[in-house]
């Protein structure tokens, strides 16, 4: 009953009824019915398998071809209408969804969140604490300066009295961008280069806090995040003394802390101060009795601070002769973990809202 | 009760009750007694029953110091060190550890041949020969010590060599010399394609730069100042060493541990500056330690071979100091003899004129001290940095402090957001490749060389991926009323040749609004979000313009604008965008520059008068087109149905141009408001009605009816022109 021509006359019979079939249909529910029934197990595609056990070796083979040849052209065919479909589909629904967002901004003032169950949100802790640092050091006659978050070698670290190869580079390690030579562009590892591009402005007397987001390529941790918040400042002015500076930290300290809080100064080391210090305050959980935040010792550790190095000053083209000056700084995210008690930092970046709302 | 909270306690062992236990030296934690492998017997005789352990062993109560040396400060990397400064400030006596005099070199025992051919990477280098060194550990004293210093104990001439390093900050290096090829060593810069194996195991690649020590045959035995290799190593068969203390060129150290990934504690310190002087005190210390090695008192040494390269050896520099300087820099009124006293004791020879200026000579282990500012630091810190008195600057020519105009408009921003109900939240900066194809924008992006993690290896170009993920963050803890806001910086690859990138500070808006509010509430809320900033702002002339935009659902998207300036887009993220980032719900999208904001012109602040005549309200509603906006409607009647500027702001038709306002004539229309919108087919083929309210009112009168009439008809006539007809 089988031989191989009769099998090529049923299989192209098959292939341009089945094309017919599929082209006609207009929607995916049906085309996946019509697919199973030309393709599908009790197709006459698959019956016609069956019966070329019948045949003779070689032409078994020949036959076995051109059904699969046959099953490919059907199955790409009713991919291309799947293909269609899907597109006019997603057309449709732009169309039916399809919105005039104008019509919205025309309308009566409704506040964006009416069909919602919030009342008023909250800023970002980190925000809440910045803000209110920013406040304070206006108070104190300091204005506020930014500068860019990628930042050249020479402003991260060379006019910053760290030259290529210098151990203190260490103390830092650095994000490098694939820009420029390599190592050459990275994101500034402190706010200190605002201070360098401030100082090269040479308009002077300098009284500035630089806030800002910084990178280290450093593993998160409950105390430590790779991006983070800085505030630093800068004095420079003719005469400016290591005892202004520790005067200054001092009022500060007070202004933000509260009355009663105090800051005190240990030796240190910055590549970009000297003499250079840590600066401590009392600890704001204990008010200076002890307790765990501050490992019983009344106080914790704030900041860095010191008077400008004459490299720095030689570096931006100041003369160092006739202006001295100090630098200081801190980390936001860190003093807004200690001020609220935060076993982890890095729930600050979670954005969790029963976080957020708390603050 | 044993380290790590293990009590001992009754219990059976092999069917014997036991009331106590043997330990091992690692239960006890007092793993310099020995393997960790079998149980710790005391000599015999040493412990008689009812003598506690610390007694027998004679073991004190331990205090550790944890000193964060400073990189300034390399001389303090030892105990002498550490000592030295704490005499100074207590005003207490220093003196080097004292050790039994090793005596004279022994003449019998040869001199090993030394050959420098980089002085200037190593301008010091020294090698003495010791015979007849003992095999076995290091006394108990000294492995305990070196394992409270954080350091391993090994065997007894290793020991001694660490012992050294920690005691008088030398790092030295001892060779077998029975292995070494020539029994000498010289010092020569690598050459292209070397390679030493080092005592890690590790086959390291040496260049020109790299300062290399090798046997006297010329085959490397170490990367000088780094990590010794392991073709001489010491072992118990040792008998003859070769003891290496050397000065190398801090600099070069640190290229060659930067560039080879290797750090040792030999690096540490020379990278920072070790004493070049200290070679002697090395040696006498290392021969006098061995001796006290069991089997210790036959060790015999050599005379010193040494080597002195006479340009780059540092010499111990002689600085300038004024005490003016001093007190103008500190704030403090010292006299020359106060600086004086505060600098002697830390080994500084200060030679005063009399009249406020000395020279001052520098100790070989503090060769970073060569700046004048330098030797004010040290006065200072020998004075206390409490003792300076705490003042103000002088402010003189202080004016008042400012803020940014940038900043003070994020402020106000933050402040109409939060009032609305949103939260602030702040992702990081960093995105992964793979963001950067979810939402649609393209692969040109700042890539970060050296990632912590490839999934952060992009500066954000959008803040849009974060947000998304922070909105996931929290539906996946069952929240489903969202409204976040970020304002952060996105960055763009620089513009032609600079090699920093574009910067740019953005707000994004972030909402997702529980189900039953409706499948547009979302995005009506961020269009909402961008009118209450256009209001809080005082934006001039605020545009939503239908426009498809990145990441955004093709029918619900817009651009937005103020004044002629683009600022950005608003809508609702695509289907597959949001899904992408696991969020079933839709999110309503505001993303605006705000570095393009602040440059935007404001609302005149000048006052305007309200108007005492009552107001005249009508409602209009027109069939119109879909592809006519409301706005374009609204513009027009808020013109009174004239056509000008106003309207250009919208989808103005082709050809349509503005009618030039009657002079000194003003709009009597109040406000426009979109009161209703009504989708229906008998309207026509793609034909929504729309439905205004028009309040007009005069400044001067009360508008009659023949006016308002007017009015109506000039903007029914003036809709008409925009294709849509007024409703019957």
């Amino acid at each position: 009953m089988t031989d191989i021509q009769t099998i090529r006359s049923t299989l192209a019979n098959l292939r341009s009824d089945g094309e017919t079939r599929l082209g006609g249909v207009a929607d995916l529910e049906t085309l996946a019915e019509v697919e199973r029934s030309i393709l599908g197990k009790r197709s006459a595609l698959a019956g016609l398998g069956a019966a070329l056990k019948d045949l003779a070796g070689s032409e078994r083979a020949e036959a076995g071809q051109a059904l699969q040849q046959t099953r490919q052209a059907l199955s790409d065919f009713a991919r291309q209408v799947r293909d269609e479909l899907d597109r006019r589909d997603a057309e449709r629904r732009l169309v039916e969804e399809r919105l005039d967002l104008s019509e919205i901004a025309c309308g009566s003032r409704r506040p964006p969140l009416a069909a919602s169950s919030r009342s008023a949100g909250h800023l970002h802790l980190v925000t809440q604490t910045r803000d209110e640092l920013e406040e304070t050091f206006i108070s104190m006659g300091f204005d506020v300066v930014e500068g860019p978050e990628v930042e050249t070698d020479w402003y991260n670290f060379e006019a910053l009295n760290m030259p290529p190869d210098h151990p203190a580079r260490g103390m830092w390690d650095t994000l490098y961008l694939r820009l420029g030579s390599p190592e050459t562009v990275l994101l500034r590892t402190h706010t200190s280069p605002v201070q360098v591009r401030l100082m090269s402005k040479g308009d002077l007397p300098i009284y500035s806090v630089m806030p800002g987001r910084c990178y280290r390529r450093d593993t998160p941790d409950a105390r430590h995040l790779p991006v983070f918040h800085q505030i630093e400042g800068l004095v420079v002015d003719e005469g400016i003394t290591f005892g202004d500076m520790a005067g200054v930290i001092e009022v500060f300290t007070e202004a933000f802390f509260g009355e009663g809080m105090h800051s005190r100064l240990r030796p240190s080391f910055f590549p970009f101060t000297e003499p250079s210090a840590e600066f401590e305050v009392t600890c704001p959980i204990c008010a200076g009795a002890g307790c765990r935040t501050c490992s019983g010792s009344g106080w914790i550790e704030l900041g860095g601070c010191g008077m400008v190095d004459p490299n720095v000053f030689t570096a931006t083209g100041i003369d160092p002769e006739r202006y001295s000056g100090f630098a200081f700084g801190f980390g936001i995210d860190r003093l807004a973990q200690v001020r609220t008690s935060l076993a982890d930092m890095r729930a600050l970046l979670d954005n969790d809202v029963r976080f957020l709302s708390q603050f | 009760m044993l380290p790590g909270d293990f009590k001992i306690s009754k219990r059976k062992m092999r069917g014997e009750v036991s009331n106590g236990m043997l330990c091992s030296p690692a239960e006890l934690e007092l793993n310099y007694l020995g393997g960790s492998d079998g149980l710790l017997v005391l000599p015999e005789g040493s412990a008689a029953p009812g003598v506690p352990l610390a007694e027998a062993l004679g073991v004190h109560p331990d205090v550790v110091f944890d000193i964060d040396v400073t990189p300034n400060r390399p001389d303090a990397l030892c105990m002498a060190g550490i000592a030295r400064d704490l005499a100074a400030a207590l005003g207490e006596k220093w003196s080097w550890p004292s050790t039994p005099m090793p005596g004279a070199p022994d003449p019998r025992v040869a001199v090993a041949p030394i050959r420098v051919d980089a002085g200037e990477i190593c301008p010091r280098f020294c090698a003495t020969v010791i015979e007849d060194v003992p095999g076995g550990p290091s006394p108990l004293w000294m492995s305990r010590r070196l394992t409270l210093a954080g350091m391993r104990p090994i065997s007894g001439i290793v020991d001694v060599s660490n012992y050294v390093m920690l005691d008088v900050g030398q790092p030295n290096h001892a060779y077998d010399l029975d292995r070494l090829g020539g029994a000498g060593l010289s010092v020569r810069r690598g050459r292209d394609g070397e390679t030493v194996r080092t005592l890690d195991g590790m086959v390291r690649h040496v260049g020109p730069e790299d300062c290399v020590i090798c046997d006297a045959d010329g085959s490397p035995v170490g990367i000088g100042g780094v990590m010794g290799a392991a073709s001489a190593e010491i072992d118990d068969t040792t008998r003859r060493v070769l003891l290496e203390c050397a000065y190398f060129d801090p600099n070069a150290i640190a290229r060659t541990g930067k560039r080879l990934g290797l750090g040792s504690e030999a690096r540490t310190r020379f990278e920072r500056g070790v004493d070049p002087e200290l070679a002697g005190r090395a040696l006498e210390r290392f021969v006098g330690l061995l001796r006290t090695l069991d089997g210790g008192d036959k060790v015999r040494f050599g005379a010193t071979a040494e080597y002195r390269d006479p340009v780059h050896t540092p010499v111990a520099p002689v600085v300038g100091l004024r005490t003016g300087r001093v007190n103008s820099l500190l704030g403090t009124s010292l006299s020359d003899g106060d600086v004086e006293r505060l600098l002697t004791p830390l080994g500084f020879a200060v030679e005063g004129n009399g009249e406020g200026r000395a020279s001052v000579t520098v100790p070989t282990w503090r060769l970073e001290c060569s700046r004048e500012i330098d030797l004010v630091e040290e006065v200072a810190r020998m004075l206390g940095y409490g003792r300076i008195t705490r003042t103000l600057p002088p402010s003189r020519k202080r004016t008042g402090a400012v803020r940014s105009a940038v900043a003070d408009q994020r402020r106000r921003l933050r402040g109409a957001l939060v009032g609305a109900g949103f939260d602030e939240a702040w992702t990081t900066t960093f995105i992964s490749p793979a963001d950067l194809d979810a939402v649609g924008i393209g692969p040109a992006a700042v890539q970060v060389d050296n990632p912590l993690d490839a999934n952060e290896s992009i500066l954000r170009p959008s803040l849009l991926s974060g947000m998304l993920r922070a909105l996931r963050y929290n539906t996946d803890r069952q929240a489903d009323d969202l409204a976040l806001f970020e304002i952060g910086r996105v960055f763009h690859l620089p513009s032609g040749d600079a090699d920093l990138p574009v910067e740019e500070e953005r707000l994004g808006v972030a909402v997702v609004l529980p189900r039953p509010a409706g499948r547009d509430a979302s995005v009506e809320a961020a269009v909402r979000t961008w009118v209450l900033i256009a209001d809080a702002l005082r934006l001039q002339d605020p545009v939503v313009a239908a426009e498809p935009a990145a990441g955004l659902h093709p029918g619900r998207a817009a651009r937005v604008g103020a004044g002629g300036v683009n600022l950005g887009v608003v809508g609702e993220v695509a289907g597959d965008v949001s899904g992408a980032y696991g969020l079933a719900g839709r999110v309503g999208w505001l993303d605006i520059s705000l570095d393009a904001l602040v440059g935007v012109a404001r609302r005149d602040r000048r006052a305007q008068e309200v108007s005492r005549f009552p107001a005249a309200d009508i409602d209009l509603a027109f069939v119109v087109p879909d592809t006519v906006a409301a706005s374009t409607i609204a513009a027009t009647l808020r013109l009174g149905g004239m056509r000008g500027a106003d309207a250009s702001t919208g989808d103005r038709a082709p050809g349509d141009t503005p009618a030039p306002a009657r002079p000194g004539a003003r709009s009597p229309v109040e406000g426009v408001t979109l009161i209703d919108v009504y989708h229906s087919p008998e309207l026509g083929e793609a034909r929504r009605s729309l439905t205004f309210r028009v309040r007009l009112r005069a400044s001067d009168r009360t508008l009659d009816d023949s006016e308002i009439s007017q009015v109506r008809k000039s903007m029914i006539e003036g809709v008409a022109r925009l294709g849509a007809q007024l409703r019957s």
